[in-house]
């Protein structure tokens, strides 16, 4: 089966006065039909503009200087860089739709929860209203929520986890095959937070679609993720299945975010921070771009660039010239031992 | 590192005693702090934890002496800082320094590092000229890892990265030589990669000083870390729900909403977390702090619900086997019967 | 020598943008020409009738007046009472805004509702009607009493400015910091929180300092205050008066002090929208 989307060697500066910011740097990878893909990694590591990137939603700053975005349709394939503007309009919500972080706030305040829904249906082709009441009361009550009540009310009248709800329920509207959320639980209780992860593991069990979701966190990749992408420096470093990436990470980057993360259950274990900050992407460090913060660099670190290529298993790649130590030290763990 | 244990029994260095606040709001009046008794140990490290609302900063504030307390007292030093005035209230205050969330928010945008370290050291005599001042701010600087000190001192915040900044405001804060820091979600806004050695600081500066270290955070997995030989204290629509050391409440919690939330909490082990078991709830929906429930405020939302008793009387905080104090009828009557059978 | 650098930074970033680089070159040539103009060129103030109303020539570069006085000379010295009135008024309304406004937001309660009600009192009344009625019970005839006059009915609006940005800066952080660390009230309103609005008070200052210069030449022109030495108001009041107004040859004795006039405020505005990115700490540290 093809993959729903293939991304290949994309490329995506942000201009500043300094000279262009590096903030994607030749990213490749594909994503199953079906799949939940976690990308991970710091602040100013690229994966909310490559998220963004992926339905041709970056800010004017920016320019995609390279690659293509193969999108997998039933009626053929079609590059997200190559479409017209109204062809695009048209895959953002059918094809692939977003829920962002900060949609949380920014609902229009004036707007009731209905006509958001409408106006967003209107816009994409659906254009009897009782289709896109009945359709949004579906949706409503699959992420648990009472369509008479939520669709009459205004933003404001809505907690945080309810908004997000409604955000997830109308991104789902048009019946993309792709759903990628921005942090989709970062400003919520830890309450709501769990509720909000197991209603997407609910939907995409239900309605069978792909999941992109770019987090810091990584215990939502742990829970929600079948592959997760670490990326650093506007590169992917690490391409796992979930348990691997866990129990058996390869590159340094990844090993130092798990050793990174406090865990409320289990052995505290030894933990500790990264070194160091992330690197300038303007003039992003020679060789590895993770050399001047990696324990494994050696001299070849500093002039070697490594590609991502297949460790352990053929579905495990990353990009290390010295994974072979890394797995030496770090080990081949069974879940639930600690780092 | 060596974390010193806590256990050590020693009169409480700064105390809220039945402590509520409340705010006037365009709502009506909500009470954000709710009768919360707590006393701090010299040289503990502990935490306050709980979701938004529960009133955990209000309480980091009240011990900070910036906000004056509705009804209840603040005591430091067992006296009540708010009977004071002019020079012993600006004491107690300088005894208790805050560290914000906001590293963006928390320092001055036009004034450097030099300025921001300098100030409090010329005004309350630590520096005299500004060679010493000079060589003062370079020893805080390096107390707290910005090195090379020389470089900081002439950046403005905005040269500064999140942590950086973040390291900077606990420097700020050790120009006055405080006994209590409450670190207000001190490490929420920076990145996860870093928030283990900024908590490392912390503790490392309370076992060279001694100084006593409240940390609020929202995020258990950081409480534990960091108090990890201390106690946390898990709060609810402004009351404190659960008191208990460390490793006994994550391991064992005895308040429902304490065990809700650790088997809510998603981890960074796939396995762990996708096997662990939830106290599931009887609702999802926090009441607004408008309408608080009667009784136990928990009680529409717990497992444990017992009609007639949850929604009518309001529970105490009171000790239950193994140095912990819990405020749950429930709990409190299971666990001194499963204590009396064995 | 520090005070000397920040000075040179601030001049180097107003000169960044051509409009701030416009702005400081006018207003700097008006000062040197209000200030040391005088002690360059000697006074000319005597009357003579055979050059009554001469056109612009090598003589006389704008004409001559009605006494036949040369224009240019009188421009020169009818600039450093303008100047100096505007500055002072400027000076005296926003050290007024900032101090009381200031003090209002941070003590609160019956001192700020009562200097806030003052202000309302100050910014509701008509400004032209009563420095007419004041100026005509008081003739003002020192500048310092005319500034102070000015500067009384002009700083209501930056006061309730002040008081704004008092009320936000105080619930921030750093100044919370500021009272926990026990900096004193001095510190947390000059060095904490008067920096974050400095660009407003400079650019307040800036436009005081041209409703100054539009008043005082009104009241002038319209002969309320006391007629002393030179300035463009008086040079506009008597242009008027002798009949100026009837003679064509006259047009560069009343377009001289009305361009002075418009020049300088042009040039004020100027150098306020330069000023902004001096006070930007992004901009400051290099």
């Amino acid at each position: 089966m093809a993959p729903l989307l293939s991304v290949r060697d994309l490329v995506i500066h942000y201009r500043s006065p300094r000279g262009p910011v590096q903030a994607v740097r030749g990213v490749s990878f594909d994503i199953e039909p079906g799949e939940v893909t976690a990308v991970i990694g710091e602040s100013g590591s690229g994966k909310t503009t490559l998220a963004l990137g992926l339905i041709r939603l970056i800010p004017r700053s920016a320019t995609v200087a390279r690659g293509s975005i193969v999108f997998e349709r039933k009626d053929g394939s079609a590059d997200v860089l190559q479409m017209e503007p109204d062809e695009l309009r048209a895959f953002r919500w059918r094809d692939a739709a977003m829920v962002f972080q900060s949609a949380l706030n920014s609902f229009n305040p004036v707007i009731d929860i209905w006509s958001q829904f409408l106006d967003t249906g209107r816009a994409h082709g659906m254009s009897d209203p009782r289709a896109v009441r009945a359709r949004a009361g579906e949706l409503l009550e699959l992420v648990h929520l009472e369509p008479e009540r939520v669709l009459r009310a205004y933003p404001h009248e809505l907690s945080g986890g309810m908004k997000q709800r409604v955000l997830i329920a109308l991104s789902l509207l048009l019946g993309p095959r792709l759903l990628i959320l921005d942090e989709p639980t970062t400003a919520l209780d830890i309450l709501t937070q769990r509720a909000i992860i197991d209603l997407l593991r609910d939907l995409r069990m239900k309605l069978g679609f792909a999941m992109v979701f770019i987090s810091h966190d990584l215990s939502l990749a742990a829970e929600l993720a079948d592959r997760v992408l670490t990326m650093y420096a506007g590169r992917v470093v690490e391409e796992a299945r979930v348990d691997d990436l866990f129990y058996r990470p390869r590159h340094p980057y990844s090993v130092g975010l798990l050793k990174a993360v406090p865990r409320v259950t289990g052995e505290l274990g030894a933990l500790e921070s990264i070194a160091g900050s992330p690197p300038d992407l303007v003039r992003p460090p020679s060789g590895c771009a993770y050399h001047p913060r990696c324990p494994f660099a050696i001299d070849r670190c500093r002039v070697e660039d490594p590609a991502l290529f297949p460790v352990d298993t053929p579905d495990h790649a990353a990009a290390c010239i010295r994974w072979q130590t890394v797995a030496e030290t770090v080990g081949t763990r069974r879940p639930a031992e600690a780092l | 590192m060596a974390v010193r244990d806590i256990t050590v029994p020693g009169p409480p260095l700064v105390e809220l005693d039945r402590v509520t606040r409340t705010f006037v709001t365009p709502g009506g009046t909500i009470t954000a702090v709710d009768d919360v008794s707590l006393a701090l140990t010299a040289g503990e490290a502990m935490c306050l934890v709980g979701e938004s609302g529960c009133g955990k900063t209000t309480t980091g504030r009240l011990l900070a002496g910036l906000l004056r307390p509705t009804r209840g007292r603040v005591l430091y030093g067992g006296e009540d800082v708010w009977t004071k005035r002019g020079a012993e209230m600006a004491a107690f205050r300088r005894a208790v320094q805050l560290v914000h969330q906001d590293p963006y928010a928390s320092l001055n945008p036009v004034r450097t590092v030099y300025d921001t370290l300098s100030a409090p050291l010329f005004r309350h005599g630590k520096a005299h000229g500004r060679r010493d001042a000079r060589a003062k701010a370079l020893e805080l600087l390096t107390r707290v890892g910005l090195t090379p000190a020389e470089d900081f001192l002439a950046k403005y915040p905005h040269q500064l990265s999140g942590g950086q900044r973040q390291r900077v405001s606990i420097a700020r804060a050790l120009t006055v030589d405080p006994r209590l820091i409450v670190a207000d979600e001190a490490v929420s806004m920076v990145d996860v990669s870093i928030r283990i050695t900024l908590l490392d600081l912390l503790l490392k500066l309370r076992d060279e000083s001694g100084v006593t270290i409240v940390l609020i955070t929202h995020d258990l997995a950081v409480a534990r870390y960091f108090a990890r030989r201390g106690r946390i204290g898990v709060m609810y629509l402004g009351r404190i729900v659960e008191l208990a050391r460390t490793e006994a409440l994550v391991s064992d919690p005895a308040h429902p909403y304490a065990d809700a939330l650790i088997g809510a909490i998603p981890e960074a082990d796939p396995t762990v977390t996708r096997t662990k078991t939830r106290l599931p709830l009887r609702g999802s929906e926090v009441p607004s702090l408008l309408h608080i429930p009667p009784g136990c405020s928990f009680h529409p939302r717990c497992p444990l619900f017992e009609a007639g008793l949850c929604d009518v009387r309001v529970p105490e905080l009171l000790p239950i086997p193994g140095e912990r104090q819990v405020a749950c009828h429930v709990a409190v009557r299971e666990r001194a019967n499963a204590a009396v059978r064995t | 020598m520090n005070v000397l650098r920040s000075l040179a930074g601030s001049v180097r970033l107003v000169a960044r943008r051509p409009v701030g680089l416009l702005g400081l070159v006018g207003v700097t040539a008006f000062v040197l020409l209000a200030f040391l103009g005088p002690l360059v060129v000697p006074l000319h103030n005597a009357v003579s009738i055979p050059d009554v109303y001469k056109t612009p020539s090598l003589d006389h570069p704008l004409g001559t007046d009605f006494q036949g006085r040369d224009v240019l000379n009188q421009i020169v010295y009818g600039g450093r009472d303008i100047l100096s009135v505007a500055f002072l008024a400027a000076f005296f309304s926003t050290a007024i805004a900032v101090t009381f406004g200031a003090l209002g937001a941070t003590v609160g309660g019956k001192v700020d509702a009562f200097i806030l009600s003052l202000a309302d009192i100050v910014l509701t009344v008509p400004h032209l009607i009563v420095l007419i009625v004041v100026a005509a019970v008081f003739r003002p005839n020192s500048f310092l009493v005319l500034a102070v006059l000015l500067a009384s009915l002009q700083w209501a609006g930056l006061l309730r400015q002040v008081r704004a940005q008092v009320l936000s800066l105080k619930e921030r952080e750093y100044v919370e910091a500021a009272r926990s660390l026990d900096l004193g009230l001095f510190h947390i309103i000059f060095r904490e929180m008067l920096p974050n609005m400095a660009s407003y008070i400079a650019i307040h200052f800036i436009f005081a300092m041209t409703s100054a210069v539009y008043a005082q030449v009104g009241l002038t022109v319209l002969g309320i205050v006391p007629l002393s030495g030179a300035n463009w108001g008086v040079m506009l009041y008597l242009a008027q008066t002798q009949g100026a107004l009837y003679f064509s040859d006259s047009f560069w004795y009343i377009l001289s002090p009305i361009l002075a006039i418009v020049l300088f405020q042009l040039s004020l505005v100027a150098l306020a929208s330069g000023l902004e990115d001096v006070f930007n700490p992004r901009l400051r540290a290099v």
